[in-house]
């Protein structure tokens, strides 16, 4: 009997120590906190448990217990956010078979799911990591009609399902110049691509009407856009592309988000009165195309237009193979926003948009243990991340 | 007959000008100068005349002349326009599919003065740029060094020219995977071959050089003409520089290989793996100009790319510059590039030597841009801030004493910052003329 409980006091013990080392209990401490939540704390502290924040304030009303690590940044955000990525399913090598976020053989694959494809060891997800990202909403790429469904991830995980917060997030639909199928194919025309896309809204419709339809893949997860479980993720930039989505979801009663957006600028009312939200392009991307009219100004019009807006890395075909949301966000802060307002765009707005501003997105007691630490204002070009913290780990040491 | 009198008159009038007219003293003053070559300057003074800088200083060492206007830039900085050692603003083209290597092209004859691209770069404060043709030839042909003045209607506009009046420019070179082609035909299949090609063309240049010498004026004994050994001849006299696009470590000793064996001056463009042979640049005394990139890979050349390039090839002492690539990057943040490279264990002054002075010697004009000094041409920029920091805006370029970019202007901001219409090419920005020049927009 005796003999049973030291082993099982040992069992304890090591489980115990397996714990700490998996959601080890830190203190997080920072001359400036950006907790998203409120005003920035001066010499601020956060404190974390079980991969969970468990405090918040300053250092002068949170006591550190003694058993806990304390790590020390200059300034501490929530880890941050990238609204829109195409890394995990697009790798850093750009060959064939590190390329999955796009399948040509047809112009509309919504069932085509990115847990399937999302590979959690790309060096693209440890590179952005380092500079504090530690969510990410990635998956099927823009330049099809409609390519395939997004998912959630953390920056961290040995594979995907470790990585996974949300498997099927959106569907990924492109309207424009990028999303033609090539000569003789369809769609060859904006029009021709909105009639297809209502087409498939329809027979999804009619599919769950009837009891004896054969299971489709297609209607199937389409039903649930049409049950406003799940938003149509449109990238859109020239102004008409833009106004067709806002008609098409008006007809369907669908939830949208926006995404690049290159003339938001010229629509602010016909996109506040929708009620969507836009994932802005990155502020850096190339005004070229359907882009033209890109401005480093957009996302501050968005926001002082009262527009939910979060910012995105987006698809990149070549060099860079991925942006970084965290430079996006400072050449914003640079043109028109304010710091807090352009952090918002990486972190609490992100959140929001994504629908998991209960989990992610702030520095408030009870969400997720994500924080970035950096030696200086994040946004400058000469400042460091210093470290990232996902889930109460610490995933990321490297001074880049 | 009348307007040829109004433009005789007009001709007249203005060779008179040029040639007897001073251009009015300007003096920028109280701004902090960075002045590249020597220490910054609080409160200085820049003077200029007639599109040259006549004296960099402050209120102690510069004497300001009768007449001189003055322009108060208190709490702005004043640098040299930066340099861009490897751009493709304007959409010049170079080689076609015919042959890997075609020295005979010339970037000078597909290229739009009127580019959108070209905007922006005076947005980014660019005041000279080494407009390249692609890397998919081993030599895809001549590049063109240009000013960035402004109501450019015509290539010719923004050409440097030597005193024997011709223009100025390098040629461009590159290996790896770029100018490799798996289907044969007259490119190379493999990276031995594509050096062999290299080696191949300019012994045929050498010896076409060998007639030419030997024939000396009497021209029954003169070669037929072939415009591309003419061009690499020059390349093999140290009269035009070559700009060696390379990425891989083992690519870059390749270009130095060849170098070595030819003699001729060489710029070793992007070294992406710059990190893993610095000292080998170092010792071969080959500049060296690099590029970041915000993620590795994009390329498998590219996949070993790092931030710390920069501070790599400084501790082993070679001249670095830095470049866009325009458009892999804009040049409106050109001096982004530089931030980064101090992000990564650069030191400041380096880096801000490499967006200016150390691309102006890779271009063989270091006397006459590059640096705030006396002499030079008057090409600057005024910024809002530290030339490091993102928040720092480009608030005017002026090349050759005239203001070609200017924040505060409601066309220029469109440039700087994007908008409706602002990518479109062809769309004549005049500085002061309001009128119609014709054939413009």
């Amino acid at each position: 009997m005796k003999k049973y409980f030291v082993v099982l006091g040992f069992f304890l013990l090591t489980a115990h120590c397996l714990l700490l080392t998996l959601h080890a209990q830190i203190a997080v401490k920072g001359e400036t906190v950006w907790t998203m939540a409120g005003e920035p704390i001066t010499n601020g502290v956060v404190l974390i448990s079980n991969g969970k924040i468990e405090a918040v304030g300053s250092t002068a009303s949170v006591n550190i217990p003694a058993n806990y690590r304390i790590l020390s940044a200059k300034v501490v955000t929530p880890g941050l956010i990238d609204a829109h990525t195409v890394i995990g399913l697009n790798g850093y090598m750009n060959q064939p078979h590190d390329q999955m976020a796009l399948d040509g053989s047809s112009s509309v694959q919504p069932e085509l799911r990115a847990i399937d494809a999302y590979n959690a060891e790309e060096k693209l997800i440890e590179w952005v990591r380092s500079f504090g990202v530690t969510t990410i909403h990635t998956g099927h790429q823009p330049s099809a009609l409609v390519s395939g469904q997004t998912m959630i991830a953390k920056t961290t995980g040995r594979n995907v399902d470790e990585a996974t917060v949300i498997p099927a997030a959106m569907i990924a639909v492109t309207i424009g110049q990028s999303a033609m199928a090539g000569t003789g194919k369809s769609p060859g025309t904006r029009a021709k691509q909105i009639a297809m896309l209502r087409a498939e809204l329809i027979k999804a419709l009619e599919n769950s009407k009837k009891t004896d339809a054969p299971k489709d893949l297609k209607s199937e997860i389409l039903m649930k856009v049409i049950k406003r479980e799940m938003p149509l993720l449109i990238s859109a930039h020239k102004s008409q592309d833009i106004m067709s989505a806002l008609r098409i979801a008006k007809e369907f009663n669908i939830r949208v988000v926006l995404d690049g957006a290159s003339d938001a600028h010229m629509l602010l009312s016909e996109i506040k009165s929708s009620g969507f939200s836009v994932i802005i392009h990155p502020t850096m991307a190339r005004p070229g195309g359907d882009a033209e009219n890109m401005s480093m100004t957009t996302a501050s019009k968005l926001k002082a237009a009262g527009i939910p807006v979060a910012l995105q890395s987006g698809y990149e075909g070549y060099v860079p193979k991925t942006r970084v949301v965290l430079f996006e966000a400072a050449l914003a802060a640079a043109n028109g926003l304010s710091k807090r307002d352009a952090l918002a765009l990486i972190t609490i707005d992100a959140a929001k948009i994504l629908g998991l501003d209960n989990r992610i997105g702030s520095l408030a007691v009870g969400k997720d243990a994500d924080i970035a630490m950096y030696d200086g204002d994040p946004f400058e070009y000469t400042t460091h991340c210093t470290g990232t913290i996902i889930n109460g780990r610490v995933v990321s040491e490297v001074i880049r | 007959m009348m307007k040829r009198i109004i433009s005789i008159t007009a001709a007249i009038y203005l060779s008179v000008w040029s040639t007897f007219g001073q251009d009015k003293p300007m003096a920028y003053i109280n701004a902090r100068i960075i002045p590249i070559v020597g220490p910054p300057i609080e409160q200085g003074i820049l003077l200029v005349q007639n599109g040259k800088i006549k004296a960099v200083g402050d209120a102690r060492t510069v004497r300001l002349p009768a007449g001189v206007q003055t322009v108060d830039l208190a709490g702005k900085v004043i640098m040299p326009g930066l340099v861009d050692s490897h751009s493709h603003v304007g959409g010049g083209s170079g080689g076609d599919a015919s042959g890997p290597i075609q020295p005979d092209v010339r970037l000078l004859d597909g290229i739009n003065a009127r580019a959108a691209s070209m905007q922006r770069a005076q947005a980014g404060g660019i005041t000279t740029v080494n407009v390249m043709p692609g890397s998919g030839h081993l030599d895809s042909g001549q590049t063109l060094y240009l000013k960035l003045r402004d109501n450019a209607v015509k290539i010719d506009d923004l050409l440097i020219y030597y005193k024997d009046g011709k223009y100025a420019g390098g040629i461009k070179f590159a290996n790896g995977t770029n100018s490799i082609r798996s289907g044969g035909g007259a490119f190379p299949g493999t990276r031995a071959k594509a050096a062999a090609l290299v080696r191949d063309q300019f012994i045929k240049a050498r010896e076409h050089g060998d007639k030419i010498k030997k024939a000396g004026k009497d021209n029954s004994k003169l070669p037929a003409r072939d415009l591309g050994l003419e061009a690499l001849i020059e390349v093999l006299d140290g009269n035009r520089v070559v700009h060696f696009h390379t990425h891989r470590h083992d690519d870059i000793l390749t270009a130095l290989r060849l170098q070595k064996e030819f003699g001729f001056k060489i710029v070793l463009q992007h070294v992406s793996e710059a990190w893993k042979v610095a000292d080998e640049i170092a010792k071969a005394k080959a500049p060296a100009s690099i590029i970041l990139i915000d993620s590795p890979g994009g390329k498998l050349e590219t996949t070993d790319i790092k931030f710390e390039n920069g501070a790599a090839l400084e501790k082993a002492g070679a001249l670095i510059g830095f470049h866009t690539d325009d458009s892999i990057t804009d040049s409106r943040w050109f001096l982004r590039s530089a931030g980064l490279a101090v992000r990564a264990g650069m030191s400041r002054e380096k880096a801000l030597y490499g967006m200016t002075m150390a691309n102006a010697i890779m271009l063989d004009l270091q006397t006459r841009v590059g640096s705030l000094e006396t002499g030079k041409d008057a090409d600057f920029i005024v910024l809002s801030g530290d030339p490091l920091s993102v928040y720092t805006h480009v608030l005017q370029t002026w090349v050759e004493g005239k203001k070609v970019f200017d924040r505060a202007d409601a066309k220029d901001y469109l440039i700087a910052v994007g908008g409706f219409g602002a990518a479109t090419d062809g769309d004549m920005h005049i500085e002061c003329f309001d009128g119609d020049i014709g054939g413009g927009n």
